[in-house]
């Protein structure tokens, strides 16, 4: 059982409905004893990081996630999830994230061209580090395949936990893992990115076996 | 590097999509639920669903419809006709929407964007705009084109992005239905005037109309249309095969 993580961020039915989809048994919750129950975890979010992480650490949140993750549950952070796996923020001054991932997240501006668009909106392709195996979490997935990618912020100063990244006038972190290789982020939204992203979700169903 | 998109647009009026025929294969083509998987399959790379539906029961019927396809279509959704408030903005994304274009309702009520990109954020709110030339200046139209607000568009294009919106529709109200391209030059002035992803409408006859559209203005990222892909007059399989051909980035 999946449980995705709900603190009144964001819009949870096209996660929830790619899981039914793929097989997976899944449930929406923000009770902290079904989250310390479930074999993973997902950690959604849109909007601004500042609220997501206050909104987590009203709930209680944060220790619930940061607790289960440092004991080896699979976690897997998307879009401002990811973001919120951080060290910290720098979206409209500085917040901290939860901590999972050494890191910090700064804006898109400083590293594309001028005349690039920001927010990042749209289709992109996956790349893997030359320097290290491939993910878990690509198992189903070739590289270069195309992700839906809505961000205007990005995971920045964390290069060796990048498990992939995309091309945007510079190489933007697409996904990251830490170090244990059970807590997962990605930028973009596998709920959103057909047939690639179901394949990106059941693999990290299978991660920690399947229920 | 981003791709360029392709977003066919379905009218739904009474749970049936209006002008849907000519495929080959797909038994229902009327059926919002079968077209919008056969697009899915052919790569489109987002769909847009336009709710022309008067009443409040062809209301109801349009957001089960929604729930369906969002159940079965993992491809960014957006909503439009009909969204007016808050309320309608809360309606459609609890029924699986992932975006909200907003076109009349933002005319009549113009706090509509602000309020809506701070609930929901920006990547959420999706601007579209009728626009036709009156007196050799682009203006504004509202009700399906019928009225002519007297706003000047690149300047309410302006206003718009300025309270939050995410990205901008512009549908040419002079080359819609005409099938001759899609309207440059109007593309244009908007492509100067604003920093956002710019979704070009009304027009396309042909493959080689989106290749002349990329082609021209780079900065335009997405190309929607809906009777000539309805039709069965350009599939957007070879579309996009045409298009890498022609060395324009697409998800293939």
């Amino acid at each position: 059982m999946t449980v995705i993580i709900d603190y009144g961020v964001g819009n949870l039915f096209s996660l929830s409905s790619s899981l039914e989809y793929i097989g997976e048994a899944e449930k929406v919750s923000g009770d902290p004893e079904e989250i310390r129950r479930a074999d993973r975890i997902i950690l959604p979010g849109v909007g601004a990081f500042g609220d997501a992480a206050a909104k987590l650490k009203e709930t209680g949140l944060d220790r619930v996630i940061v607790e289960e993750a440092k004991a080896g549950k699979p976690l897997l952070g998307i879009c401002l999830g990811m973001q919120l796996l951080f060290l910290r923020s720098y979206e409209f001054g500085e917040h901290a994230g939860l901590g999972l991932i050494p890191g910090s997240v700064r804006p898109i501006k400083e590293v594309v061209g001028e005349e690039l668009k920001v927010p990042q909106i749209g289709w992109n392709r996956l790349f893997f580090p030359e320097d290290k195996p491939k993910s878990r979490l690509y198992r189903y997935t070739r590289e270069g395949e195309f992700v839906y990618f809505v961000h205007s912020y990005h995971g920045a100063d964390c290069k060796e936990y990048i498990s992939a990244y995309t091309e945007y006038g510079a190489p933007l972190t697409a996904s990251v893992e830490n170090a244990a290789g059970n807590v997962f982020g990605t930028q973009y939204h596998p709920e959103k990115s057909g047939r690639v992203g179901l394949g990106i979700l059941r693999a990290f169903c299978e991660i920690g076996g399947r229920q | 590097m981003i791709t360029k998109r392709i977003i066919p647009c379905l009218d739904v009026r009474d749970g049936r999509v209006v002008k849907g025929k000519n495929f080959l294969g797909l038994r229902d083509v009327s059926s919002p639920v079968s077209l919008a998987e056969f697009y899915s399959d052919s790569g489109a790379d987002e769909l847009v669903f336009y709710d022309i539906t008067a009443s409040a029961e062809g209301r109801t019927i349009f957001t089960d419809i929604l729930t369906e396809c969002a159940r079965k279509i993992f491809i960014p959704l957006t909503v439009g006709g009909g969204i007016n408030s808050i309320a309608d903005f809360d309606r459609v994304l609890k029924c699986g929407a992932d975006k909200v274009s907003v076109n009349t309702g933002a005319i009549k009520n113009p706090s509509l964007v602000y309020e809506a990109a701070k609930r929901y954020g920006s990547q959420c709110v999706v601007l579209s705009v009728d626009i036709k030339r009156v007196d050799g200046a682009f203006r504004v139209f509202a009700r399906g084109g019928r009225d002519d607000t007297g706003i000047e568009a690149i300047e309410w294009l302006r206003r718009g992005v300025d309270n939050g919106a995410g990205e901008i529709v512009v549908n040419s109200i002079d080359t819609d239905g005409v099938k001759g391209g899609f309207d440059l030059e109007m593309l244009a002035a908007v492509c100067d005037a604003v920093d956002l992803p710019v979704i070009a409408s009304g027009g396309a006859g042909s493959i080689e109309d989106f290749v002349t559209l990329f082609r021209t203005l780079p900065g335009v990222d997405a190309g929607l249309a809906a009777s000539v892909f309805h039709f069965g007059e350009i599939d957007i399989k070879t579309l996009k095969s045409e298009l890498a051909r022609e060395n324009i980035p697409v998800r293939i």
